[in-house]
């Protein structure tokens, strides 16, 4: 097989070529080049935010590359939108589908251009072409029923079949396995092989390195938005040189850590359950603590911080503080007992875009310090938010200024005055430092520090495998849904985390 | 942090002269069109700047000014009513039945303002508890309340026999008419309210992103109930006074209004996105669409061309909000 795909794909078909994406504060693609050839199927590996995702979107036409080439066939392409890179031949099949559920498989498959006859939908053809077009994809599948209805493994069947009759030469799939049954896989699998031999070019991003060994015939690796290496050949490859190759950075000291004594258990989860977890999980942190909370996107970690912050109801499970069995049912709740939770998505749930820094600052301590009867006192709120952005060192040209006018790390300092105004116990962090960059991610971890020293419970999720290890006391693992264990600072390596995440 | 890393992060700070004209602008910008059109007016318009129009004008839109106050606070938070005129024609009659079965003056005003109260209860209570659109909610009890009123009011106006009643409508204190006055009041009040405490902070807050409000502690559901009820209670006063000013319950009035009062609110810039709110805002716009519906009454000018008017007014106002939001984005 291995002989067979280096001849085949002995000229390159998709090229990239010094191809990079910035972001606002971020490099998210960084002259990457790489090029894969006809019948072959390439993995695409990396950690969270190697720049994996970002690559597709590039190549689907969703972004437009900052710098560099991408090359079909020998031909140079940019691509202005998604219909482009369509017309091109690229198809990407995401992870979460994009579907119109409610509209029947053979609508979904044709959509866009649906089979017309005296200006009508011509249903009878519609039908006969969708059955066609499913046929060895999903021939159980009745065209004529909603599409929601499918199970997710024969939805992806569809989106498949719908690349297909959009004459895709180019499919890339974006973690495809993620939510398939063992069956579903091996169908899925089978129908790869398929469009491998019919001479297509794939790509596969997956996080579970066994797949690839099975499916892929080629890898290459991605670090920090760079082409690390690309394997042509999986002969001697084996998983640990991958892991290896994944992690493998210089690491700079910008967490500064410091060991720190602790006090008693400030915070115990026991059994938390809901929405997003599989199993109950039970945790606790001591004051001054900073618990890690790793894991892959998707593993249920920002789920089990909402849970536990009232944001979302629990199932099961109760929370005690200081030994005590206490009531958090809200996030209001949560902040009366010193509970606080920063959120990873601070445009849609931390910040209240049109109000001041002031007003952001003060809307939740105020209502403990800033008013009596519920009038608001002028002079706390503004004493208040000055010594808070003075303290933070808030680069803000006035407290009235509002806030959707500030950087990202900025508006985080702003997040963290917020709570820091109001006297707490617990922080629950999710994402501190994503989208900020590296001139205000070491103050934020400074911070971070003297919350911890001054005795609070700080549990901080993090994707972001190196500041897990840089900043945690512990560290906490979780893997789809499920804690996968608990490992301490000194004995904690990239490997061995990065391994308790992936899937088995 | 050295002066490199500061320099990274340094905010872009607008040059000082574009800011003082937008800060104007929104400050004051409607304000302005209004004092443009009331001076326009006092010149070209035969009789708009005399005394008697002048309290014509002012009770015309005292009205409008009690009920456009607390629709700000709906908006502002993102939401509307449509029950508004409904209420009040209910209210109304509400009171002139009560009074006429009681005689008592107080019990009538009371369980006017009651009926407003209930129905904003219902309102918030299905809206914010049960989590259904307002759109529909209020839609819903809209109808309820016009049909209520026809129904207490056996289907006509009810004449009111307590002549004290009418003293809320047609008398005049300081040379203004109370009607007047109570929206003065009114317009203090709300613009204390929505400035001044923590439930108007809150409203706002909510109105600009109600995940972020929630997750910072703020009791959403608890405030949009009291949203709905402080505007049902607004309602029921404007719909009191209008009775008194009648002398009767009438349950066929105030068809429509609840769109003069959006159109008020946003005519003077109350986003409809939510999270603004400022009385002056309200004010501006409630003067405007007043002095505009009074020019044209002087000018004789067909009912019909009015709506025309009306409507191409509010079209007007939308689009400068929506062009505003973008150009601050």
């Amino acid at each position: 097989m291995t002989i067979d795909s280096q001849i085949m794909s002995s000229s390159p078909y998709l090229e990239f070529v010094r191809v990079s994406k910035s972001f606002p504060g971020v490099q998210a693609l960084d002259d990457v080049s790489f090029s894969v050839g006809t019948g072959s199927v390439r993995a695409l590996v990396g950690e969270n935010g190697a720049g994996k995702s970002t690559l597709l979107k590039v190549l689907s036409g969703v972004y437009r590359a900052s710098g560099g080439t991408l090359r079909i066939n020998g031909v140079e392409q940019t691509f202005a939108n998604t219909s482009a890179s369509l017309a091109a031949g690229i198809s990407v099949i995401y992870q979460e589908l994009v579907t119109v559920p409610k509209l029947s498989v053979a609508e979904n498959l044709f959509l866009g251009h649906l089979p017309l006859k005296y200006g009508m939908v011509d249903y009878p053809r519609l039908y006969e072409d969708a059955r066609a077009a499913l046929a060895s994809l999903a021939d159980d599948v009745d065209p004529r029923v909603p599409l929601g209805r499918l199970s997710i493994g024969q939805q992806q069947m569809v989106e498949i079949a719908k690349a297909l009759t959009r004459g895709a030469r180019i499919l890339a799939f974006d973690e495809p396995t993620s939510s398939l049954s063992a069956r579903e896989i091996e169908k899925l699998f089978a129908v790869i092989e398929r469009l491998r031999g019919e001479g297509r070019t794939i790509l596969y991003v997956s996080h579970r390195m066994e797949e690839i060994f099975q499916i892929c015939d080629s890898v290459t690796v991605f670090k920090d938005g760079r082409h690390i290496e690309t394997f042509e050949t999986m002969d001697g490859l084996n998983q640990d040189i991958l892991i290896n190759r994944m992690v493998g950075r210089d690491i700079k000291d910008v967490y500064n850590y410091s060991s720190r004594s602790y006090g008693n258990v400030s915070i115990e989860m026991r059994n938390i359950m809901g929405p997003g977890l599989r199993q109950p999980i039970s945790l606790q942190a001591r004051e001054g603590e900073i618990l890690g909370l790793f894991g892959l996107v998707g593993a249920g970690r920002t789920e089990f911080l909402k849970l536990i912050y009232g944001a979302v109801r629990r199932t099961a499970g109760e929370i005690l503080l200081k030994g005590v069995p206490t009531k958090v049912e809200t996030p209001r709740d949560a902040i009366d007992r010193g509970i606080v939770f920063c959120s990873e998505n601070r445009k849609a749930e931390g910040i209240i875009p049109l109000g001041s820094v002031q007003e952001n600052i003060n809307i939740s301590a105020r209502r403990r310090y800033g008013h009596r009867f519920g009038i608001i006192n002028e002079t706390w709120e503004h004493r208040n938010a000055k010594e808070q952005v003075r303290a933070l060192d808030v680069r803000t040209p006035s407290l009235e200024q509002r806030i959707c006018n500030l950087s990202g790390g900025n508006q985080q300092k702003v997040i963290l005055a917020r709570w820091l105004s109001d006297r707490m116990n617990v922080i629950l962090f999710d994402e501190p430092t994503r989208g900020i960059d590296v001139g205000a991610r070491s103050e934020i971890y400074a911070l971070i520090r003297r919350l911890a020293e001054r005795g609070v419970a700080i549990l901080m999720v993090s994707s972001d495998l190196p500041e897990v290890l840089g900043v945690s006391d512990r560290i906490a693992v979780m893997r789809d849904g499920t804690l996968s264990g608990v490992v301490e600072r000194e004995n904690a390596t990239e490997q061995k985390i990065l391994g308790m995440a992936l899937p088995v | 942090m050295t002066s490199s890393e500061k320099t990274l992060e340094t905010v872009k700070i607008p040059s000082f002269k574009k800011m003082d004209t937008a800060v104007l602008l929104d400050k004051a910008g409607m304000l302005l069109v209004f004092a443009g059109l009331f001076i326009g007016c006092s010149i070209f318009i035969d009789n708009f700047f005399s005394l008697r129009n002048m309290a014509g004008l002012s009770l015309a839109i005292s009205m409008a000014g009690m009920v456009s106050c607390s629709m700000m606070l709906c908006i502002a938070s993102g939401n509307f009513d449509l029950s508004v005129g409904s209420v009040i024609a209910a209210s109304g009659c509400m009171a002139a039945v009560a009074i006429n079965m009681t005689g008592s003056v107080v019990i009538g005003v009371l369980a006017g303002l009651g009926l407003g109260v209930v129905v904003g209860l219902i309102n918030g209570f299905v809206f914010a508890k049960l989590g259904i659109n307002a759109f529909i909610t209020t839609l819903a009890t809209m109808q309820m309340a016009r049909g209520f009123g026809y129904i207490i009011a056996g289907g006509k106006a009810v004449g009111i026999t307590n002549s004290d009643f009418f003293v809320i409508g047609t008398t005049y204190f300081l040379g203004l008419p109370t009607p007047v006055w109570l929206t003065l009041v009114t317009f203090v009040v709300f613009g204390w309210l929505i400035t001044y405490t923590e439930f108007g902070r809150n409203i706002l807050a909510i109105g600009g992103n109600e995940e972020a409000a929630r997750l910072a502690g703020v009791p959403v559901v608890r405030t949009k109930i009291w949203i709905f009820v402080i505007h049902g209670l607004m309602s029921a006063m404007a719909g009191v006074v209008l009775a008194s000013r009648m002398t009767s319950g009438q349950p066929m009035t105030a068809t429509g209004f609840e769109m003069t009062a959006i159109s008020a609110c946003v005519l003077g810039g109350i986003s409809l996105a939510g999270g603004i709110g400022k009385i002056s805002y309200v004010i501006a716009g409630v003067l405007i669409l007043g002095t505009v519906e009074n020019s044209m009454n002087l000018l004789n000018i067909n009912p019909f061309y009015q709506y025309l008017v009306r409507g191409s007014i509010l079209l007007a106002a939308v689009i400068f909000d929506r062009y505003k939001r973008i150009s601050a984005a």
